[in-house]
């Protein structure tokens, strides 16, 4: 899948200051191509957790968490690792490969310029199987390659969440596990442990160049600079872009061409759907769109918006690693129920699939559950028509029940 | 004065439900078996534990058959 920035940087070659920050050295640039649109790699000497503070920067992998506190933490215990996650275990995403694949060296930077921000001892990079040949070509040919450790994740959904990279990574095993105390505080091997996203670093590797208020020349006050987004669905064009922190959900349907949409679930398989009256609302962390890792699924109109939850439920409850009982035992029963509801639902199967979605959150040692949740709560919602709808045998959506 | 909250290794626990027997005013069971605070805690705990619950929750540490607890105290903020 091709990268389509929204905009081509002008200007300054080494100082990109549009909406296009990520892909200006071109497709499969190598380092070369790299060092020529972007300078030369950042020093370690500038105070980058004080600019990374500054950027408002937060994590691309889903949970937004602000990107300079877990660096402060993690800086503040002994012989830290940091390792830069790319497994991008959500089926409908693209924009980790795609970023690997094109601009793999503002990733390599970034984690490199991380590690030295927090004097880490150990670099990994964490990639899916399609991503190991291009990262390892561009590590290769830089003189620091050699200090980071390519592990490929295995194709799973929870292969990313962050103790299952720390497992795999250390143990060959991705699984979630158990947490009392955060990575920061004790990871791989008992030590305080750095884990972001892959465009999380790439964002860094720039404000690592440019600083921080360089890096808020893009976006919103609440979303500063750029995100990826990968656009699926029933849409013309789909495909990954890179948008303005704080654009309107309907403004990236527009770009994929899109005419009117039922829904667009918001934020991937543990997101939440967004109806059609709201999706002038802007993407952002805090906001009613929170973009997560930014996975957009349009649902176009005439198709059923419970028929396909249904259908994402069934996957994930295929996906829960069947460590914990309550999400082992509980998705499975999510599913059914959900499916139900697609059908021709009983009297008070809503109210057991809402039960059932209030039961399995937050029990379990990954959010798997509590993602799957609220994908279904937020479907209950959104399709609150089609359910009543679905109890007397139609479907609003005129497909089938 | 420090606050007590129970964790549960949902990796470990088994749904044995000694620690529901034990804590009957913190916990239930759902259908499967498995332990579910009547009154969700957000974070990583499975629920706090008020002072008067502190000796049952020690008890239920030491008796879950799948070392799946542990007693956590924080000093309260």
């Amino acid at each position: 899948m091709n990268a389509r920035p929204a905009a081509v940087a002008t200007g300054s070659p080494t100082r990109p200051d549009t909406a296009g920050r990520l892909f200006v050295a071109g497709a499969g640039a190598g380092h070369e191509a790299h060092l020529a649109a972007y300078g030369p790699a950042p020093s370690s000497g500038t105070d980058l957790i004080r600019e990374l503070e500054l950027s408002g920067l937060t994590g691309r992998g889903g949970a937004a968490f602000p990107v300079w506190r877990k660096l402060a933490a993690t800086a503040a215990g002994r012989r830290p690792v940091v390792i830069g996650n790319g497994a991008e275990g959500e089926p409908r995403s693209r924009k980790d490969a795609t970023l690997v694949q094109h601009a793999p060296h503002l990733v390599v930077d970034g984690l490199l310029a991380a590690a030295d921000a927090v004097r880490a001892s150990r670099v990994y990079l964490y990639v899916r199987s399609g991503s190991g040949t291009p990262i390892r070509r561009a590590l290769a040919e830089r003189p620091d390659g050699g200090r980071v450790r390519v592990v490929v994740a295995p194709h799973t959904f929870v292969s990313g969440e962050a103790g299952a990279v720390v497992n795999a990574v250390g143990q060959g095993v991705a699984l979630p596990t158990d947490r009392l105390h955060r990575l920061s505080e004790t990871g791989l091997d008992g030590r305080p442990t750095l884990v972001h996203n892959v465009e999380t670093l790439a964002h860094l590797g720039l404000v690592a160049r440019y600083g921080g208020s360089w890096f808020r020349g893009a976006g919103t006050l609440e979303d500063p600079g750029t995100r990826l987004v990968t656009v699926s669905g029933d849409l013309p064009a789909g495909g990954v872009l890179e948008i303005p922190g704080g654009t309107r959900v309907a403004d990236v349907l527009a770009a994929c061409g899109t005419g009117p949409v039922a829904a667009v679930l918001v934020g991937g398989y543990h997101g939440a759907w967004l109806p059609a009256a709201e999706v002038d609302a802007r993407l952002s962390p805090s906001g009613r769109a929170v973009p997560g890792a930014g996975v957009l699924i349009a649902l176009g109109p005439g198709r059923c918006g419970l028929h396909l939850t249904a259908q994402i439920v069934r996957y994930l409850a295929g996906q829960s690693a069947g460590q914990c009982g309550p999400c082992r035992f509980g998705l499975p029963a999510l599913a059914g129920a959900v499916g139900e509801l697609a059908g021709r639902p009983a009297v008070g199967t809503e109210g057991r699939v809402r039960r059932l979605a209030t039961t399995v959150a937050g029990r379990g040692a990954c959010h798997h559950p509590d993602g799957t949740s609220r994908l279904v709560l937020s479907a209950l919602d959104a399709f609150a028509d089609d359910v009543a709808a679905h109890a007397t045998g139609r479907c609003v959506a005129g497909g089938r029940p | 004065m420090n606050r007590t909250g129970l964790h549960v290794d949902w990796t470990r626990c088994d749904g044995r439900g000694l620690c529901v027997e034990l804590l009957p005013d913190l916990l239930g069971r759902d259908e499967w078996g498995y332990p579910l605070p009547h009154r969700s805690t957000p974070g990583r705990l499975l629920t706090e534990v008020p002072p008067g619950s502190v000796a049952d929750a020690e008890q239920a540490v030491a008796l879950c058959p799948l070392l799946a607890l542990t007693l956590t105290t924080e000093a309260a903020t």
